[in-house]
């Protein structure tokens, strides 16, 4: 039987979980920003690295088909982010239960009646936007949570109905998501997985009948192909699914990391310091890293590694996370817009606004200042992200400096507005020779290196 | 906290010690013995005694109400009193217990301060501190023994020469004035006698570490060891006496291959010998610790058990050179060497007791330490490539100890030796 390695990693903000082979391949992640506890947080995490797994196994099984045929590329790839929403689905049906308990409790007569019709509204037309963006943007692979996406389509649907009913429906809102964000779901991956090829087979069928925009599928050269197809893609397909269905993905061996780890019913050689996992999962991955910086969502680390990958220094934030990721969801709820929308506006900006604060609760009040005396937004948040940064560099020129190459890792690293500075400023300050690392999977680097520290405890 | 802690017999004589100098302090009225005010860092105690006056450490209070889990309340007041946030909270500290009556740590009124003698100008807080008192005791005379800073590596002769010129004609005379008496030299050397004996216990007993499993713990005990040089002992008979008997004791646990005793007993496992640079917080005192004999981490060295005197570069007091001994003495104190110094006395240190760490514990409220120390970190690493930690806290400002933070770092700069040694131990 093959063996797969599991590293947890309970992040202040986030829980993450990574699945390895023997070889320290990454096949499966899992991530979630419940805040129920650290027992739901983990299995929402590894249930959800495991389905990932399968799909990876797949992939790795039908490579060969894969790479010479794009229409059997396109199909897999279709069934997966249908799965994905599907998954999405379950939570949203789950959520307009809630809504409709949080209304009934809340409201009565006819503001009841007109806020239950809001509502209903806003989450039939929330199920279908969303599938759309599943298959065509790739939602699925963002990392985006349930409480994102929804919030964001929510608060535009309700943006412009009036103060009588905006505050009503952002109190049915608040009181409806945690529930439904902290309960664990458990899915079967097979029934999951035949729904979504069946739901995926109709819309391929409708192809040839409708144009592309109502099937919620862009039309192209993939697609064409698939449109006769698909039949037998799916005939093809159906056997290698069962089996993935079917395989017992054996955790030889589990690594818990973070603020959460002491909370793990893990045994003590299994538990390890997030400050040990992120700068090994980062040379893992980056094998000539020197200096790892990692930020969080309320901690910012400036470690430095030798060549094995070991810790030699490190440097953390005392006493105030002003520059972590909490920082960032602070100022975009001052800003009204989701987390994701930070950074791209950031990026916009024509200069930047020079921000004093190095504390997040002052700098909400510097921001309704800055607007006041007309500075546009996006120039405002070039200069927050710049500020954050700095506290970053001022940390790692503490923890010893930058050392060829530096790697980036964290939640944060995948905003790009930071990663602009980041790089600036490092190549600025230790010379244009520095390697700049950043993975797509620089969120995971904690529970990958703790997975890998797993696979060792077996060995060893 | 458990009741029963583990105690050896020479705590027993060192609480009787301090228990006997706070009874004479509270009864200097009666006896008619004056009292001075002065600091640690190159206290002058001998001085004091030959006029047959009694020393008061306010910095010794001050940790003393730390540990007593007093000092959050008086800080409270001495902040009401006006002073900041960012004031030494030895300071503030110090400051409270004064505004509420000035009970020391046995629970006897501390006598108001016949002299203030500010013996160590390195650390500029100890000039406002003493300003502040005077505000206190409106009318109390103040000396000042002006310190040179050891700017290039070393004392020079004419370094030695400024001090001994001021305590001739500025710290002497007032004494001479405070006291009653006149300066006696053959007293003070007989006193010096007596503190050379001592330097060279000391030196032995921090020297100790040196053996697997190491017998004391050379910072948490540690500072329980300097407790008698640096609260009034300094020159006395019974400092020879408790060190004697101290150095006799851990040569038994040499004999016996015990380890260190800790609150809860003797350390089982010496899993990581380190160096530890910088005071220790005192409002915590025992939680801080369990954090490090928990995970079998003994202290082979740390440089606050030299912040009265550092004797570990070869420097004894010369009886046959009073005054100038007393000056080399104070200039020789830890936070008044350079950084330079304090590397290369840091890293004497890690390879003569054979540290597999270095860690830092910088203190919110003393610049003193805390100046440099990222320096001071750097250079260690670079030089002898050896693994260094950092962590936060203060001195006895309650509010400044994170224990959470505390014991993340700690556990993430453990494994850090740990996963270290297997490497090296594989290879």
């Amino acid at each position: 039987m093959k063996k797969y390695f599991l590293g947890i990693d309970l992040g202040s903000t986030t829980s993450k979980a990574i699945i390895i082979d023997e070889n320290d391949n990454i096949i499966g992640r899992g991530i979630t920003n419940t805040r129920a506890n650290y027992t739901v947080a983990t299995e929402i995490a590894r249930l959800e690295a495991t389905y990932n797994a399968r799909f990876t196994l797949l992939k790795m099984k039908l490579q060969d088909e894969i790479e010479s045929r794009p229409d059997y590329k396109r199909y897999i790839r279709d069934v997966e982010s249908v799965f994905q929403y599907l998954q999405f689905k379950r939570r949203l049906d789950r959520l307009s239960v809630e809504f409709r308990d949080t209304i009934s409790t809340t409201f009565s007569g006819e503001k009841r009646d007109a806020i239950s019709g809001y509502v209903d509204g806003i989450v039939s037309r929330i199920g279908p936007s969303v599938l759309d963006e599943f298959l065509t943007g790739q939602l699925g692979s963002k990392n985006q949570f349930f409480r994102d996406i929804v919030s964001e389509r929510y608060n535009k649907e309700i943006a412009g109905l009036g103060k009588d009913f905006f505050e009503p429906m952002m109190l049915v809102y608040d009181k409806s998501i945690t529930k439904v964000e902290n309960e664990l779901t458990e899915y079967d991956f097979r029934e999951l997985v035949d729904h979504s090829m069946a739901l995926l087979n109709d819309k391929y069928a409708g192809l040839g009948e409708s144009s592309s925009e109502e099937s919620g599928l862009a039309f192209d050269s993939e697609l064409n192909l698939l449109k006769g197809n698909y039949k037998r893609i799916y005939d093809s397909l159906k056997g290698h699914i069962g089996f993935v269905a079917g395989l017992d993905i054996h955790i030889t061996d589990m690594v818990g990391t973070g603020y959460g780890r002491a909370l793990l019913p893990f045994p003590e050689k299994s538990i390890r310091s997030e400050i040990l996992c992120h700068a090994f999962g980062a040379h893992a991955v980056f094998p000539d890293t020197r200096t790892v910086l990692d930020i969080g969502g309320q901690d910012t680390k400036a470690i430095q590694v030798d060549s094995h990958g070991l810790v030699t220094s490190f440097y953390m934030n005392d006493r105030c996370a002003a520059g972590c990721g909490r920082y960032l969801g602070y100022i975009a709820d001052e800003f009204n817009i989701s987390l994701n929308e930070l950074g791209p506006l950031a990026i916009e900006a024509t200069k930047e606004v020079n921000i004093c604060s190095t504390c997040t609760v002052f700098a909400a009040a510097e921001i309704r200042e800055l607007l006041n005396v007309g500075q546009k937004r996006s120039d405002i948040l070039a200069g927050l992200h710049r500020a954050i940064v700095m506290r970053a560099m001022s940390l790692l020129a503490r923890s010893g400096g930058v050392r060829n190459e530096f790697t980036f890792t964290g939640g944060v690293a995948r905003n790009q507005a930071v990663l602009k500075y980041v790089s600036d400023l490092v190549l600025q300050n230790y010379g244009k020779d520095i390697k700049i690392n950043v993975h797509s999977d620089s969120i995971f680097m904690g529970a990958l290196g703790g997975a890998m520290f797993a696979r060792r405890n077996v060995i060893n | 906290m458990s009741k029963d802690v583990a105690k050896e017999r020479s705590m027993i004589i060192q609480k009787e010690m301090i228990a006997n100098h706070f009874m004479a302090l509270s009864t200097a009225k009666e006896t008619g013995k004056k009292v001075v005010y002065t600091f640690v860092p190159g206290n002058i105690s001998e001085l004091i005694l030959s006029f047959d006056m009694l020393p008061v450490y306010p910095e010794i209070n001050a940790l003393q109400s730390g540990m007593r889990k007093k000092s959050g309340d008086y800080i409270r007041d001495a902040e009401q009193h006006g002073h900041s946030e960012d004031v030494c909270t030895y300071v503030k500290c110090d400051v409270g217990m004064m505004i509420n009556g000035n009970i020391g740590p046995t629970g006897e009124k501390i006598p108001n301060p016949d002299l203030l003698l500010l013996s160590y100008t390195g650390c500029f807080t100890f000039l406002k501190w003493f300003e502040t008192l005077e505000r206190l005791y409106p009318g109390v005379p103040v000396a000042l023994l002006h310190t040179p800073y050891q700017e290039a590596h070393k004392i020079t002769p004419e370094m030695t020469a400024y001090m001994v010129k001021q305590l001739k004609e500025e710290v002497i005379p007032k004494m001479e004035q405070v006291s009653g008496n006149k300066y006696d030299e053959e007293k003070l050397k007989a006193a010096l006698r007596n503190s050379s004996k001592v330097e060279q216990h000391i030196i032995n007993i921090f020297d100790t570490t040196k053996h697997r499993p190491s017998p004391i713990d050379a910072y948490f005990a540690g500072v329980y060891y300097i407790g008698p040089i640096n609260s009034g002992f300094r020159g006395t008979p019974q400092a020879v006496d408790y060190y004697a008997e101290l150095y006799k004791e851990i040569l038994e646990r040499i004999d016996n291959k015990l380890g260190p005793i800790t609150p809860e007993g003797v350390m089982e496992e010496e899993r990581f010998r380190l160096v530890v640079e910088g005071p220790p917080n005192w409002t915590h005192f025992r939680e801080f610790w369990k954090l490090f004999y928990d995970m079998g981490a003994v202290i082979v060295a740390s440089s606050y058990t030299k912040v009265g005197g550092v004797y570990d570069m070869g420097f004894r007091v010369n009886p046959d050179k009073p005054l100038e001994s007393l000056a080399e003495y104070c200039m020789n104190c830890y936070t008044n060497l350079n950084l330079q110094q304090r590397v290369d006395l840091l890293s004497k240190c890690i390879t003569d007791y054979h540290a597999d760490g270095f860690l830092v514990n910088s203190i919110k409220s003393c610049n003193s330490f805390s100046a440099g120390q990222l320096m001071i970190m750097q250079q260690l690493e670079r030089k002898l490539e050896i693994p260094i930690g950092f962590i936060e806290s203060d001195l006895v400002d309650p509010r400044y100890f994170s224990y959470s933070n505390i014991k993340n770092r700690l556990e993430s700069f453990f494994q850090m030796l740990e996963q270290r040694k297997m490497i090296i131990n594989r290879a």
